[in-house]
């Protein structure tokens, strides 16, 4: 079976500010694949989150890489995942490497955002690969 | 949007901060640094007021919890002004409902701290 082609893929540099880029983005493709009004922004935050998340690993990790989103509007699903370049990170437990109080506070020691994902997400996949950690979720749409 | 954070203290000795605009990874640290600031300034009850906040991730809510957590240190509190259902649901999904006070509007908190005095 062929892989499926993402409409729209993104690419971005790991900086806080192009993570409302990929918000914006997500919810715009979403809304043009047919997920409904109510449910965009679910999307938008989840997808926020994810981005979020890798956006701080590669900081730590290899700020050089950048992180990428697949937006994907099938026929049933808009599905979304979010790769980063960080192997062997445990994306729901302890952060790998050690973090500062400072970004630890903003980001996560609550793992908060894991918590806002699976709460928010109609479906959720997290996969840690040799390349890194890919967040997949999806959510239902309304085909015309 | 950029972030908008602006306070003013009350005749009850109640800080409330105004928060208007998105509050993500890239915006966040603005309003943790006012947290911030005001602590260092002795002001122990804040209310943030997010009425006008447009947009919360996990990253904000972390702000938050740093914020009650320092308060707490001086025997303080860090309530919140918020009716917006999609803002209340992102608090509800983590469990932070159980831990912020969140009230319909400044006055209603007002008299609420009133009442607990």
């Amino acid at each position: 079976m062929a892989p499926q082609i993402a409409t729209v893929e993104l690419t971005f540099s790991p900086l806080p500010v192009h993570v409302r880029t990929a918000r914006l983005v997500a919810t715009a493709v979403a809304r043009r694949g047919g997920v409904e009004e109510a449910l965009l922004d679910e999307v938008r935050l989840a997808v926020g989150e994810a981005c979020s998340r890798a956006v701080e690993v590669h900081q730590q990790q290899c700020p050089a890489e950048p992180v990428r989103v697949e937006l994907r509007d099938g026929a049933d699903r808009f599905e979304v995942m979010v790769s980063d370049r960080v192997p062997n990170d445990d994306p729901a437990g302890e952060a790998a490497t050690e973090v500062s109080p400072d970004l630890a506070e903003l980001n996560g020691d609550l793992n908060l955002g894991f918590a806002v994902i699976a709460g928010l997400a109609d479906d959720v996949d997290i996969a840690s690969t040799p390349a890194g950690v890919e967040i997949t979720m999806s959510w239902p749409v309304k085909k015309d | 949007m950029d972030l908008k954070v602006s306070d003013y203290t009350t005749d009850d000795d109640l800080t409330v901060i105004n928060v208007e605009g998105e509050i993500d990874v890239y915006t966040a640290p603005k309003l943790r640094e006012k947290l911030i600031d005001l602590v260092n300034k002795g002001k122990y009850h804040l209310l943030v007021d997010m009425e006008k906040v447009e947009f919360l991730d996990s990253t904000g809510l972390g702000v938050l919890v740093g914020g009650l957590k320092r308060v707490r240190a001086h025997d303080g509190s860090l309530e919140l002004v918020c009716t917006q259902e999609r803002i209340l649901k992102i608090f509800r999904i983590t469990g932070l409902t159980k831990v912020f006070g969140i009230f319909d509007s400044v006055d209603d908190a007002r008299e609420h701290r009133k009442k607990q005095k």
